[in-house]
């Protein structure tokens, strides 16, 4: 009864906080299904899914045919659907990110494949000018029910030109919906979501993440399955220091939470899912209980998605504020090659358990004083 | 005599009646639909295809409502340029009078379930697709009764119903977009064929042969259509392109050169075109035109080309004057008779123009609608995010 209400839940636009709460403890209830399913298995089940139960969904990319998608993500779906709806393109990301924002005008839903979010660049007029903002220019006529999707931030010693997090830069782009999975429930849950959604989605995977391989509930083996866009999940509850973060970070913040545990700070773990819509409230409310905030991310920090937290929590939640935010971010470089300089432009969890303790430590004298 | 007095007098009829009617639809459909055939004034130009035959097979029917529809175009467009000198209309305003016959042409030889997609110069190819003067002026003027609810502009008409995708503010990106029209109409077995146009200045994007190698590659039906006015902004086409041949430039992908001055002529092209795409794929028409404006109302259009020049197409290759010539000769109708039309059209448009004034501006509370299809339930926040804020439904 339970997993009905969870289903009937998850979907919802507005879930009320006793929802939510609902939907913690279901999660937490159903987890236990025995199942485990990569991000990439995940990932490749959502496409299948969707493909055979809507026939408008088209995949288009480059290598998602015969090569079976660069990162295996679309393995299969070729021979399973042909190559009228998995298409392979040429290098060319404007054109080919054109050719499907134009065939969504007309009401297909296509699933446009970046092989890396970098290549994205190259077509990011498409996605900003052609799709974001279509639906307001022309006052409702013309909707774009587009995803494109790729893997997202740093691999492992790919260098500058492949290694960017683009969440920051369409996270401000109002039209645009923008999810970053991290498990694998998320990773089915939401791309389902987006693939379903009439508006623009840009899905954020993470390459680091394709082979890992997380618990999967009953609940998100369904085909019906999906997760509600824009709303945050808490991976681990807390009370004395609240760390946000997205993608491959949940699973640092996580590491960094057992840490923390031994030294007795109690950290909650808050997993975006959704950088546009941001939930603000889900954000507001546990800083509002623990009084102290670590945003975390690895793309670069200034006009970052901390930054957009910080401001937020300032706006919302300032009384309840007991230390200073703390950011902790991807270097303000370029990438760099050799392994000890790459190691350092990104977030280790070093660096997030060090932040924690700084949160906690920082208040004291008001409190004393009080 | 007899027969031209009495075809005179269903015409004035006809004619007094229509001026009480606000729409552009053709009303002189008591006009004889017999067949007449007319030679283009210049023969095509085939790029790796047989061109088309000169001869254009059309009706005294056609003709007149050719006539009609390029003087709503060409007057709705005038009144466009004092609107805009009047500070009604803001921020940019591409005109497109002199290039009426590529929008009247390409609609004879078309349906409503075919698509368009042009750039931002889009006022007429949004009247060709079934818009009113009324949606057209009130968008201009940023008011609720716009096509787009005074939310786009000049640059963003849109007529999804007709077969209309816009009105696009970036040059060039029409162009993958309509291929994708076209993907879409492949895809869902439609039978159907999308015009993707350009201009001049836009047919050197790298995404156009993008998206034109997609469209040979998977024989999308999508035809490309270059609107060579010569010049892309104020860069004239060989300073610009180092092949201004541009039905040439899709290489593996024929083209054919049209003259963009003859609505019959362009009529022929996209007939022929239509025919060509849905078995083949795509297909270039570069159609040979000119605009008396400058590119925009910032742009007197006169210091990168003489006044001469522009005087000289326009006595020599006024699409409207074309057409008018061929009803005088083919005794279709009297000069009088076409002036009058002229009035009637010129009425239509001021009537339009006062009930666009009416109408009035968005509500406040459309700032924040339409972002998305499915808001959500998610907060937007205005300037000051503490004052102006709402909920996206």
């Amino acid at each position: 009864m339970l997993g009905v209400l969870r289903r009937k839940v998850a979907c919802k636009a507005n879930a009320s906080a006793l929802e939510q709460g609902i939907r913690v403890a279901a999660s937490r209830a159903f987890s236990s299904s025995g199942k485990e399913m990569t991000v990439r298995e995940a990932l490749n089940s959502a496409l299948d899914e969707e493909m055979s139960a809507d026939p408008k969904v088209f995949i288009m990319g480059e290598e998602v045919g015969e090569y079976q998608g660069a990162y295996k993500i679309s393995k299969g779906l070729l021979e399973k659907y042909g190559p009228e709806r998995v298409l392979d393109t040429p290098i060319t990301e404007a054109g080919f990110a054109g050719i499907g924002v134009g065939a969504a005008y007309y009401g297909l839903r296509p699933v446009i494949e970046f092989m890396t979010f970098n290549f994205s660049m190259q077509a990011i007029d498409h996605i900003i000018n052609s799709a974001a903002k279509s639906n307001y220019m022309s006052a409702g006529q013309i909707s774009v029910p587009i995803v494109f999707r790729g893997p997202n931030g740093a691999a492992a010693g790919v260098g500058a030109q492949h290694s960017q997090c683009y969440a920051a830069w369409y996270g401000s782009c109002p039209g645009l919906k923008v999810l970053a999975p991290y498990s694998s429930e998320d990773a089915r849950g939401l791309l389902k979501a987006a693939i379903r959604d009439p508006d623009p989605v840009v899905f954020l995977e993470n390459e680091l993440l394709y082979g890992e391989s997380f618990p999967v509930s009953a609940e998100a083996l369904d085909s019906s399955f999906c997760l509600p866009i824009g709303k945050a999940k808490i991976e681990r509850e807390g009370k004395d220091v609240t760390i946000t973060a997205f993608s491959k970070m949940v699973g640092y913040a996580l590491q960094a939470a057992e840490i923390l545990a031994k030294d007795g700070i109690s950290a909650e773990v808050i997993n975006l899912r959704s950088i546009r819509p941001l939930d603000r409230s889900t954000i507001n409310a546990s800083v509002r209980k623990t009084n102290r905030l670590v945003t975390l991310e690895e793309g670069f920090p200034q006009h970052g998605v901390g930054a957009e937290i910080c401001a937020s929590v300032l706006e919302d939640s300032f009384e309840y504020l007991d230390a200073a935010v703390e950011r902790i971010a991807g270097a303000d470089v370029p990438m760099p090659y050799a392994a000890n300089l790459e190691r350092m432009a990104v977030p280790q969890v070093d660096d997030i358990v060090r932040a924690a303790k700084r949160a906690c430590y920082r208040s004291s004298s008001l409190a004393a004083s009080a | 005599m007899a027969q031209l007095t009495q075809r005179a007098a269903t015409f004035q009829r006809t004619l007094s009646a229509a001026a009480f009617s606000v729409s552009s639809t053709r009303c002189l459909n008591t006009a004889s639909t017999s067949p007449i055939t007319v030679e283009t004034s210049l023969p095509f130009t085939g790029h790796k295809i047989d061109p088309p035959s000169r001869s254009v097979e059309t009706t005294p029917q056609e003709l007149l409502s050719f006539f009609r529809d390029m003087a709503l175009m060409r007057r709705m467009e005038i009144a466009a340029d004092s609107l805009y000198k009047a500070k009604l209309i803001r921020g940019f305003c591409h005109l497109y009078d002199g290039q009426e016959a590529v929008a009247v042409g390409m609609e004879a030889a078309i349906t409503k379930k075919d698509c368009i997609i042009t750039a931002y110069r889009d006022h007429c190819i949004f009247l060709g697709r079934g818009g009113t003067l009324l949606e057209a002026f009130a968008e201009l003027m940023g008011r609720k009764d716009g096509c787009s609810k005074g939310k786009g502009g000049s640059m963003h008409f849109y007529k999804k119903e007709g077969g209309f995708y816009g009105g696009h503010g970036i040059v060039g990106a029409q162009v993958p977009l309509g291929c994708g029209l076209a993907f879409a109409q492949k895809y869902s077995k439609d039978e159907n064929v999308t015009f993707a146009m350009y201009g001049d200045g836009a047919a050197n994007q790298g995404q156009l042969f993008e998206a034109l190698n997609m469209a040979a590659l998977w024989d999308l039906p999508a035809i490309l259509v270059c609107e060579n006015n010569h010049y892309g902004m104020g860069t004239a086409e060989w300073r610009a392109a180092k092949s201004p041949a541009y039905y040439k430039r899709g290489d593996y992908v024929p083209g054919l050169k049209v003259d963009g001055m003859d609505a019959l002529a362009v009529k022929q092209a996209c007939k022929f075109a239509k025919e060509y795409a849905l078995k083949n794929g795509p297909i270039i028409l570069e159609m040979d035109t000119y605009r008396y404006h400058g590119h925009s109302m910032s742009d007197p259009g006169s210091t990168y080309r003489t006044r001469d020049e522009i005087s000289g197409i326009r006595q020599e290759r006024d699409p409207i004057e074309r057409i008018r010539k061929l009803i005088l000769s083919h005794d279709l109708a009297t000069e009088k008779e076409l002036k009058d039309t002229e009035k009637e059209v010129r009425k239509e448009v001021d009537e339009a123009i006062a009930q666009a004034k009416e109408s009035p501006l968005p509500d406040p509370s459309e700032l924040f609608t339409n972002v998305y299809v499915k808001g959500l339930g998610v907060e937007a926040f205005g300037a000051d995010r503490k004052e102006l804020r709402a909920v996206l439904p």
